[in-house]
């Protein structure tokens, strides 16, 4: 068995007090080599070198290249006219026109020379056969002496048919200069290029950073907690701008979220202490001031009936979560809500009756529904539910399902108090009471569950004025076929 | 009755067995789905409750699962604390006969058992039924009480004959919600009282002694001698 040597040279040293800066300098050693800002200098730089360098290399290639190739062309074309002369005139012919070209003012960079088949000087301005030119028809760049100047020439050396020797060529001088003057430049700019290469993959990289620091430390504040931090914008609508908009939409979502769970726990906690509370209370002051068993018993009842209302609470908290969680979405088939709400009709029917109300109920068939009949179910008698408990004796409550094209809508309405036009958007949240409500029983549940049924089958819960009283609809899209 | 009771939170157990004894019934118990398992298998109950999640490597799905699977046909209500809608489903698929979610009314579970019980044994196709002197004739659909002919709407009929074929038994609200009109959720209304209050003037009002009684702080129960 091998055992892992600890890192670090001696156990003794790893103090507490030691054991960070090591760490520290591992940590910014690893990120010169993965660093993206790294990584985005250095492409800018080779980038910015490539092009400078292609750049260089096509004004060397049109300037310099061009000169050479023109006075190529000079020669090539000086020596097909001699040729001519000394094919149709013969010798005297050619003798003639390099006279002419040596005594022509305007050309002073050419260079003649007329060697005859044993070697002596014919006609031209050099002196001698230059050294190191020993092959006919190819480009020499030679050093050569006119008239008692030394001066780079391009060259270029025929055998004509009678065994005399051609030289011709043209006085370079100029253009090396200018190549010269050409490569110096060149050179100072890549140098100059490679500086600003380099100076330009720093800026970039510090401009990536800054880019980026925005972003890390927010999110970094928002893990650590502060769920109130925003990415700064430069308000330039660049794509940093772009991103920073979108994660600060995405933050804005999930605190949205989040103070929807704090305030559902809040609720909770609330909603549920408070018959806690009341049955411990309950249950104390029994145990502390009962005298007799009926008394205790009473007690002990009326506490388990607070207890069995948190139940409650809890099991319409659970059934919402599991609705909006739409996992019983597996479980819809295809349905009649038709029977299901004279059901319903029927079963209310009674207790309206009862209590001195009239449900005008007025149901169209059949209303074909993909979906849950029994949370649909739910749903309506939960509105019912409302209806008959905000209704005061002698009024009607309207109950109509119809179908409308491809929607099936269900309304209930009542004569009651109504909803508020200010917490009507609230109405459909956990635990939400109007005032008017608060003196009333309930969960605060109920419209909350009945938007969540709506939404799990693709409809919507509406909450609209009665005048007087709330009519409350869902409407859900039909099945077809 | 012989009741077997399979579940291991011990206060549960205790309090569910002390109640069932107090009902006059004998009870065995099991506080893990093994233990739970060969009891059951080896041994004559009219009833088991069972608990989903049990320890001793078989829970309540399999217990029954296995059971069944033996063509044992004993009446199983699961008592869980999964009450979501698949639970409920999954539990009722592997051959429960009854679902009852925690925290429970001992009353409630009593009624349930009870219930059971009666349902296992009387499943002659029964063409009348007959409580005191109420009558009710299955085949023509008509209630007669003495020699008065009553007037029952379809859904009072239902109402009268679930009350009737539990006559002597507790019912409770929720399970005529669940067997009547096929609620599984409580409203936050009473419509339930409401109507039975509805049957209990036709049937017991013109009459001197009263068949339909309100058991407190459990349900109903429909017999003729005095409760």
């Amino acid at each position: 068995m091998e055992t892992i040597p600890a890192p670090g040279p001696e156990p003794a040293e790893r103090k507490p007090g030691r054991v960070k800066p090591p760490r520290e300098a591992r940590a910014r050693a690893k990120p010169l080599i993965k660093s993206t800002g790294i990584r985005f200098a250095v492409t800018y730089a080779v980038v910015f070198g490539l092009s400078a360098f292609t750049l260089a290399f096509s004004l060397w290639y049109s300037t310099v290249g061009l000169l050479q190739r023109q006075v190529e062309f000079a020669i090539l074309n000086d020596a097909t006219a001699l040729n001519e002369h000394y094919q149709i005139g013969g010798l005297p012919s050619l003798i003639n026109a390099i006279h002419g070209r040596l005594t022509d003012s305007g050309d002073s960079d050419g260079i003649y020379l007329l060697l005859d088949p044993l070697g002596n000087h014919i006609i031209g301005n050099l002196d001698q056969w230059p050294q190191g030119l020993n092959q006919i028809n190819t480009w020499y760049e030679l050093p050569v002496t006119r008239k008692g100047v030394r001066s780079v020439s391009l060259l270029r050396a025929y055998t004509l048919s009678g065994g005399e020797q051609l030289l011709i060529g043209r006085d370079v001088s100029a253009r090396a200069q200018l190549r010269n003057v050409m490569r110096d430049a060149l050179l100072w700019a890549l140098g100059l290029m490679i500086l600003l290469g380099l100076l330009g993959a720093v800026l970039i990289r510090s401009m990536f950073r800054r880019m980026i620091r925005d972003i890390s430390t927010t999110t970094r504040a928002i893990a650590l907690g502060d769920l109130t931090r925003r990415i700064p914008k430069h308000g330039d609508g660049d794509e940093f701008d772009e991103l920073a908009e979108i994660i600060n939409d995405m933050l804005e979502r999930i605190s949205r979220l989040m103070d929807g769970v704090r305030q559902v726990s809040n609720a909770i906690a609330h909603d549920l202490r408070t018959p806690i509370t009341r049955a411990r209370t309950r249950l104390e002051d029994a145990a502390l001031h009962a005298h007799t068993e009926e008394d205790l018993q009473s007690a002990i009842e009326r506490a388990m009936l607070d207890l069995d209302g948190v139940v409650g609470v809890f099991e319409a908290l659970l059934r919402i979560a599991e609705i909006e969680a739409g996992s019983r979405r597996a479980a819809f088939a295809p349905i009649d809500l038709a029977p299901m709400l004279h059901d319903i009709d029927e079963l209310y029917r009674a207790v309206a009756e009862e209590r001195g109300l009239i449900l005008d109920t007025k149901i169209d068939s059949p209303l074909p529904l993909l979906g849950d009949r029994e949370l649909v179910q739910q749903a309506v008698a939960n509105l019912l539910d409302n209806a008959l408990k905000f209704s005061a004796s002698g009024t009607t409550i309207g109950f109509t399902a119809r179908m409308e094209e491809s929607l099936i809508e269900i309304s209930i309405a009542d004569s009651g108090p109504g909803i508020s036009d200010e917490d009507r958007n609230r109405a459909t949240e956990r635990f939400f009471r109007a005032e008017s409500a608060r003196s009333t029983a309930g969960s605060g549940l109920g419209l909350a569950l009945v938007a969540a049924v709506a939404q799990l089958h693709n409809g919507t819960l509406r909450l609209a004025n009665n005048n007087p009283g709330l009519r409350a609809i869902i409407t859900l899209p039909a099945r077809r076929g | 009755m012989r009741i077997l009771v399979v579940e291991d939170d011990k206060d549960v157990a205790g309090f569910v067995l002390k109640g069932l004894r107090e009902a006059g019934h004998t009870v065995e118990h099991a506080d893990n789905g093994r233990d739970g398992l060969f009891l059951a298998a080896s041994e004559n109950f009219d009833a088991i409750i069972l608990d989903r999640m049990l320890p001793g490597g078989i829970d309540g799905l399999r217990l029954l699962e296995t059971l069944r699977a033996q063509d044992n046909a004993t009446p199983v209500l699961f008592l869980s604390a999964l009450s979501q809608v698949d639970d409920r489903v999954k539990g009722l698929k592997a051959g429960g006969d009854d679902y009852l979610t925690k925290p429970f009314a001992f009353a409630e579970l009593l009624a349930r058992v009870e219930a059971l019980t009666r349902r296992g044994k009387s499943d002659g196709p029964a063409t009348k039924l007959t409580v005191g002197d109420l009558e009710m004739d299955l085949l023509s659909r008509s209630v007669r009480r003495g020699t008065q002919k009553i007037d029952l709407q379809p859904r009072e009929f239902r109402l009268l004959e679930y009350l009737m074929r539990h006559a002597g038994q507790v019912v409770t609200r929720t399970m005529l919600l669940e067997g009547v009109w096929d609620y599984h959720f409580d409203p936050q209304t009473n419509v339930i009282d409401v109507h039975v209050s509805r049957l209990r003037q036709k049937i017991d009002k013109p009459f001197e002694l009263p068949l339909l009684h309100t058991v407190r702080n459990a349900g109903y129960m429909l017999r003729a001698e005095e409760v």
